[in-house]
């Protein structure tokens, strides 16, 4: 039932990022993306993770790609330009071919990792409480930086787009 | 479920965010596929988490995530503001460092 479910998601995920990377339209890719952001939260709920879940898609699908519509509307831009009026010819294929280089080898470094090591893994307490305790627990001072930094990106927003 | 499938489709996830990098010349399709590349590097992370029974890289997670929204709001920022000088979002129209 698992397998069945994470064949059926993987090809959703893989198909809905290649749009991402081939679709005309600025609105389509982020809806494309969007769908992908929806699949890898139905993955978390598989790696017994459901608060992840959960805040992968009020937090990602929702806040951070409303945010990428807004301005997609905003600045007009979903008519994307014919792509290919500048830049070489020779660009495009080797990027794909670096790419599937890129992706065989991680492939490959990561089975020889992960395949020979055969532990009984414990099922772990992934409930909200486990995970305040320890983000307030042994990741306080990561917490309170982070804090810091989105406090940072806040004013930077602000400074950025103010009229002169 | 094995770990190894999840790490696997996660390396996928992640080169198509590298391809969309490499290939795209509008900035907010560029900024979506470094998204893309986060969001495959927490699949990573959530992986692994779930392999050794471990609560670690589900809050490294978080920590990711916040550097994304933070990311996302300045990068935007930051197109927005280009646009309004270069009435653009094409990257190879940002060429005046050019010598």
């Amino acid at each position: 039932m698992e397998t069945v479910i994470f064949v059926l998601m993987a090809a959703v995920s893989i198909a809905a990022a290649l749009g991402l990377l081939l679709s005309k339209n600025a609105i389509y890719a982020a809806l494309f993306l969007i769908l992908n952001f929806g699949t890898v939260a139905v993955f978390y709920l598989l790696l017994n993770a459901p608060f992840l879940a959960a805040v992968q898609v009020s937090v990602y699908a929702g806040a951070i790609m409303v945010l990428f519509v807004f301005v997609i509307m905003l600045l007009g831009a979903e008519r994307l330009q014919t792509e290919d009026s500048h830049g070489q010819s020779w660009q495009r294929p080797l990027a794909v071919g670096l790419g599937i280089v890129l992706v065989a080898l991680t492939a490959i470094v990561l089975l020889g990792v992960v395949a020979p090591v055969a532990v009984a893994a414990t099922p772990v307490d992934s409930s909200p409480m486990a995970i305040g305790l320890a983000l307030f627990g042994p990741y306080l001072f990561p917490f309170e930086v982070v804090s810091i930094l989105l406090l940072v990106a806040m004013i930077g927003a602000v400074v950025l787009t103010r009229e002169k | 479920m094995e770990a190894t499938a999840f790490v696997v489709l996660s390396a996928i996830l992640f080169t198509i965010g590298v391809l969309g990098v490499l290939i795209r010349k509008n900035a907010i399709l560029i900024f979506m596929s470094v998204e893309l590349m986060l969001n495959s590097a927490n699949l990573a992370f959530v992986a692994f988490a779930h392999r050794w029974g471990q609560l670690d890289g589900q809050l490294f997670v978080f920590f990711v995530m916040t550097v994304a929204a933070a990311e996302v709001a300045v990068g935007l920022a930051l197109i927005v503001t280009i646009f309004r000088t270069k009435r653009s979002t094409d990257v190879d129209d940002l060429s005046q460092l050019k010598g």
